[in-house]
Formats: C-alpha cells, structure tokens, sequence
C-alpha cells in the first residue's frame, strides 16, 4: 500500500518513475531518440578509445619505458583501433543519420522503426562483447586476454596457434554482430531515403547530407558484407578446424588481407563521407551563401563511392603482387583524389564572396578543409607504390590515417556535434568554450600528428611497444605524446560542455543558425511526430522559401 | 513571373515513391550478394589447391534433379504471387504449398549429399580445403534456403488461417524476391561448384 502510495506521489511530483523513462528509452523505436542513443553510445566509447591512445602515447613518451608490458601494449591499440573504427565512428555517424536524415526530407520516422532499434541493440552489444573480453577473453586456455591481433587481424595471427584461449573470437564476433547491426541499418537509410520523402522533395532537392548518407549506406551494404564474410571463415576456421587462412592445409594469409581491405578501404569512405555531409551542410549555413556546385557535389560522392571499392590492394603493395596489379592500384588511388579535390573546391567555392561567421561549428568544418587536404596529400604519397615500399607499416602511415580519421573525420564530428546540439536538446552550446575546445584541440591535433610523420620517415615502425634511444626518435615522441594529452584535455572540455550546457544553456529556438533545410522548421527538440503536417517542398532550401516569399528559390531551379 | 506559383507534383495522387519493403529486401539481396560473392572467389581462388584428397573430381555427383526442383521453385512463386494478386487465393495456397515442396526437396537433396560425402567419403569440414570451402558455400546456400523455407511456411500457416488476401500480395511479392534471389545464388554456386571446380 505504502509503495503504491509513493509511486503516485513521484508520478506526480516528477513527472514519472525513472524506470519507467529508462524503459521508455530501452524499447523506442523512435529515430530521433535511436539516433541520440547512438550518439552517446559512441561518446562513451570515444571516452574509452581515447584512454588508450593516452597509455599508448605514455609508454611510447620514451625509449625503453615500461608503463606497459608488450602484451598489453598490443591490446591496447588493437582495441583502440577497433573501438574508433567500428564503436565511435560508425556509430556517431549512423546516429546523425537517423537522427537527422526523416527531418530533413520531411519524414515521419525512419522506413523500418524495429528493424532500426535493432540494428542499434546489435551495435551496442556487439560494443559490449568487444569490451567483456577483458573479463572472459582468457577462457579455458587461461591464455590471452583482449584482443591483441592489430585492428586488421591479419592471419595467420588469428589461427588457434598463435591467439589460443577467446580473445581473437571476441574481436571477430564483436565486429560481426555490429557489422550486421551496420547493415541494418544502412537497408533502413535507403528504403528511408528513396521511400519516405515528403512531396515535392525530389532525388535533386535532397540536402546534400541525405544524398551522401545515401551513398554511405550503398557503400555499407557492399563493403561491410565481405567483413563479415571473411569472418564467418575466420569463425569456420577457428571453431570447426577449416583451412581458409591455414597455411599449413594449403590456405592463404593473403587472401585475408584481399578480403579485409576489400571491406577496409571503402570503410574509410564510409566514414569520411557523412563527414563530408556535415561540410556541406555547414559551410553554406556558416557562409551565407547555398552550396556551390550541388550538382557535381553529388556526381563526385557517387563516383567516390564507386572508385572506392577499387583501390584496396594499395594497402598491400609491401607483400609483393604483380606489376600489372601495382600499378593498376596506384592508379585508381591517384584518380580517386579527384571528386575529392573537386569537394574541396566546391566548399571553398561556397565559402568565396560569402560573410562568413566564425562560429564554432565553422571553425571546426574551416580546419577540416585545411587538414583534410593535408590528409590526402601524405594520402597521394603513399598510394605510389615505390614510395609506399619504403614508408609502409612506420609512423608516417600512423600519422596520414589520422590526419583523416581525426583531423578530418573527428573534427567534422564536433562540427555537427555544435551544429546540431541545439536542435537535438533545445539549448546552445556554450560558445565561449567551444571555441576555447576547438583552439586546444587543433593545437594539440598538429603537435601530435604534424611531428609524427618524421620518426616515420625516420624509419620507426608502427605497432612497436619501445625503442632504442639515440635513434632521432625520442624528442618526436616527446612532441607527439604531449599534443596527445592536450588533444584528450579539449575533449574533456567538450564534454563538460555538453553536459553543462544541457542544464545552463542558452534556449535554442527552433532555427538559431538562420538555417535551410527541413530540420530548422520543427520546434527543438523536435516533436515526436515530427511534422504536424508533412511539408511540401518546392527547392533545395525550403526555409528560404518560406522566409523570403519574394525571392524564393524555386525561382531559379 | 509564373514560374512562382506553378504548383509542382504534391496530390498525393502524382507523388509516388518505390514500396519500402521492397527496397529493403533489395538492399538486404545486395548484400548478401556481396557475402556470396566473397564466398565463391575463395572458393575458385582455392580451388585445386587442396592438399590431400577427396578432390571434387573424385567424390561429387551433380545434382541434376534436386537443382530442377530448386529452380522450378521460382517459377512456382511466381505464379502463386501473380494469383493472389488477382485474388484466387485458394490457387495461390496451392502454388506456395508447392514451391515448399520443391525447397524442400532441394534441402532433403543437399543433406542427402552431405551424408553421402561424409559417411561414404570421409570428407569434412576440416578434411581439406575441398572440404572447407564446399561445405562453407553450400552450407551458406542451404542456409539461406531454410531461413526462406521458414519464412514460406510461415505465410502458408496465415494462408490456411485466411489471413493472407490480395492485401498482402505487396508483402508477398517481397518475400518471393528473396526467393528468386536464393535460386540465383543456386545457378552461380552449382556453376562454380559442380561446373568450373571440377
């Protein structure tokens, strides 16, 4: 009696129990809340990755330093790697989409609602399995412990013989429940996309972010599926005694890396490319001024999309295939870096002649510009094979795919993540320290990746848990390791940030950028129904329709 | 000035957009193709390249019949689909009973030979790299073949339950993608596998 007594009483003094919020959130089928979940689940785990990337860049401070044995050395950037690549990344990048991709093209929810709380619970179990292995990664060998095979498990790394006990099969079941998650819900983007458009809202009026989203989700279901492939025969080989990468039977430790950069290379565009959504959505709003070149803007994400499942063996030119091969794959690297380029001179078209507001979701997508063009330089240098022979598997490659997965990726991130915050909780961030975040994170940024292209060029191999000292190395880790620090100081910030501005934010209002598309014209948060009445468009930026009756754009489309 | 006030396609009437099931079942046949894709490339790539025996050449026996049955399956689906649409559903039950039958039968043929290999020729999973990739691609396929059996079998209940109408003849019409997709995949696996790696 007395219980029930209270449970009213807190029903009515609060609103409701907490269960029962945490189980309204635990069953939604809602994109907008799936979409959020997605972005903390990945916020969390940024957190975790970002950890150890600190103990990696501690032991690695100075020579011979033993804050790390070798074991856990491995295990650390084998997790690293895995948890931003599959954990962080995706998951951010998968949240916007849902989050962001009905209210933009004036959608009720998502195609399949179930099928996306799904896919999400696939993700974060599969996070969960990825994580438990230092728990339960010993099993009955009472041997290894984390995964410690690199992100990219070569075999014949992963055979019984050199990962016993489970830790290599939390690695492969980990990444393959949330490879099907990923999948999942890139069905859900595309039927969502091509099914669900409000009237009016045609393929050429999309905004730019659904239409890369698009892409992103084709490339998923094309590039994650020989992943999971490969590691089913991973599993065969591992749980049922098959030979698929046992060299001993006549099976080939090649055609695991043909396998896994065939997933492994278009996955950097399938990360980079809702990067790039977020540019384009930003840089005009920012600007002043509609994207330059919509158009050829989607023309070169397709055909990025399509060059991309080209091009994987230029991660294998150091095991020596055929002339004809190298040089097919140097080729198509070479020519891919040219819708990119067009990208860029499309956004800096976009930002030209405009009045450009140096507001903190700028900045971030200005820096991406700079540093993401510095990305695919050391990226055109290391797609020739000759110079590729030399420099492959030292830091120098360490420090290109993070130009592109922080300097580019990251920063598009916390772009969006500043863009959209007030559309998602109804408050701003804090400007004052998002613009203190985004000076300390770009500092901290080129300190470590400027100067770790040197001991690479140097000759420090990658994936090394010390080395001798005097070899011109140890002042560049020094660098390296202090820029790491700051770079994980400025992220703390941004999280304080976030969660303080939850509370004592300024109030948002539905459209606090003067923005275009769809999303601006729903109160923030948005409704649960989205739309009161679904929305008829008749351009590309239907809120400038709506706020300049006079000079519509529908006028010159 | 008119330009302005053209009012552009919104009636609900001219504004159609492709059924979302039917993109999603599309999206989920493009990846699945891709995961076979991978399957048989190891499978041609391997080939030849075991290093003890039972060879392909020595043990498999083509499976001429069970493969029409699969086939025919499609063909079956297809009129069921096409009848419920004009609403006979006492025809379409028929024709989906039927093509349960044929998928049946293929699976009964696949374990037939896998009992026949395994008992009669020794040859597992483990034995060699034959082994390996056979039973991985087969067994891929036959995989697939029940997950669609079930799900046949599950429409065929709500039929006999009066469930299934010209209603659902979209829904259906989904379902039967997925199977013609499952046929398909039989046409390359019998080619690579009974054809090219013998």
């Amino acid at each position: 009696m007395s219980s029930d007594a209270m449970t009213i009483r807190a029903a009515g003094a609060a609103g409701r129990p907490w269960v029962e919020a945490v189980q309204d959130w635990i069953t939604t089928v809602d994109h907008k809340r799936l979409g959020i979940l997605y972005i903390l689940y990945a916020l969390l785990f940024l957190l975790i990755g970002g950890l150890e990337a600190i103990v990696i860049r501690i032991q690695l401070m100075r020579p011979h330093n033993d804050f790390v044995s070798p074991q856990v050395f491995n295990r650390m950037f084998t997790m690293h790697g895995t948890t931003m690549i599959f954990f962080v990344i995706m998951p951010v990048m998968f949240g916007f989409a849902n989050y962001l991709v009905p209210l933009m093209i004036g959608a009720r929810d998502m195609a399949f609602p179930r099928l996306n709380a799904f896919s999400f619970w696939l993700t974060a179990f599969g996070g969960l399995l990825l994580y438990f292995s230092f728990l339960g990664g010993s099993g009955l060998y009472g041997a290894g412990n984390a995964p410690d095979v690199g992100w990219w498990a070569y075999a014949p790394l992963t055979s019984r013989a050199f990962s016993p006990g489970h830790s290599a099969d939390y690695w492969t079941i980990a990444v393959l429940v949330s490879g099907f998650g990923s999948i999942g819900t890139a069905t859900n983007i595309i039927a969502t996309i091509l099914s669900m458009r409000c009237p009016g809202m045609t393929l050429s009026r999309m905004p730019l972010m659904a239409w890369m989203t698009l892409v992103m989700s084709g490339l998923v279901l094309i590039s994650i599926s020989p992943l999971s492939a490969a590691q089913i025969m991973l599993l065969v080989d591992r749980y049922l005694g098959g030979h698929f990468f046992d060299t001993q039977a006549g099976g080939s430790a090649t055609l695991w890396m043909h396998f896994f950069w065939i997933f492994g290379h278009p996955e950097v565009y399938i990360l980079v490319i809702p990067a790039f959504a977020f540019a384009s959505e930003i840089i005009p709003v920012f600007s002043r001024k509609p994207i330059f070149g919509y158009p050829v803007m989607v023309a070169a994400t397709v055909s990025i999309g399509f060059i991309s499942m080209s091009v994987w063996a230029h991660h294998m030119f150091t095991i020596g295939m055929s002339a004809a091969s190298n040089t097919f794959f140097v080729l198509t690297t070479m020519a891919i870096a040219v819708p990119t380029g067009i990208k860029i001179f499309n956004w800096l078209g976009t930002m030209w002649g405009g009045k450009i507001q140096f507001k903190t979701p700028m900045l971030f997508s200005i820096a991406f510009l700079f540093q993401f063009l510095i990305a695919g330089l050391t990226g055109v240098m290391l797609g020739t094979a000759p110079f590729n022979w030399q420099l492959s598997g030292s830091y120098f490659v360490v420090a290109h795919f993070h130009y592109v997965i922080v300097g580019a990726i990251l920063f598009c991130i916390f772009g969006a993540i500043y863009y959209w915050y007030p559309k998602i909780t109804g408050r701003m961030l804090n400007e004052r320290l998002g613009k203190l975040h985004f000076w300390l994170f770009v500092v901290g940024f080129h300190l470590t990746f400027d100067p770790m292209h040197i001991p690479g060029v140097l000759g420090m191999p990658r994936r090394i848990y010390t080395y001798e000292p005097g070899r011109g190395w140890d002042s560049w880790n020094v660098i390296v390791s202090v820029g790491a620090f700051i770079q994980g100081i400025a992220t703390l910030l941004f999280l304080a940030n976030l969660v303080l501005s939850y509370f004592k934010g300024r109030k948002a209002g539905s459209d606090p950028w003067d923005a275009w598309t769809l999303e601006w014209s729903v109160s923030s948060p948005p409704p649960v129904y989205n739309f009161a009445v679904i929305p008829a468009v008749r351009s590309r930026r239907p809120l400038w329709d709506q706020k300049h009756p006079e000079d519509p754009d529908s006028r010159y489309e | 000035m008119s330009a302005i006030t053209t009012p552009i396609a919104q009636t609900p009437g001219t504004w159609s957009l492709p059924y979302r099931s039917k993109v999603g079942m599309a999206c989920l046949i493009i990846a699945e193709s891709a995961i076979f894709t991978i399957f048989v490339v190891a499978y041609l790539y391997y080939a030849g390249k075991s290093m003890t025996g039972p060879t392909p050449r020595e043990v498999l026996e083509t499976p001429i019949f069970y493969t029409i049955c699969l086939l025919s399956s499609s063909l079956t689906i297809h009129f069921a689909s096409r009848l419920l649409e004009r609403g006979s559903r006492g025809a379409f039950l028929g024709f989906w009973f039927l093509t349960i039958l044929l998928g049946g039968l293929f699976l009964f043929g696949t374990g037939r030979e896998w009992h026949r290999l395994i008992y009669g020729h020794g040859l597992t999973i483990s034995t060699n790299l034959f082994g390996t990739t056979y039973y991985s691609l087969v067994g891929l396929h036959a995989f697939h073949v029940t997950v669609g059996l079930i799900l046949l079998s599950a429409v065929f209940l709500f039929g006999l339950a009066g469930r299934v109408g010209r209603e659902q003849s979209a829904r259906v019409e989904v379902l039967s993608m997925y199977w013609h997709f499952v046929d398909g995949v039989w046409i390359v696996v019998f080619t690579v596998v009974y054809i090219l790696g013998r």
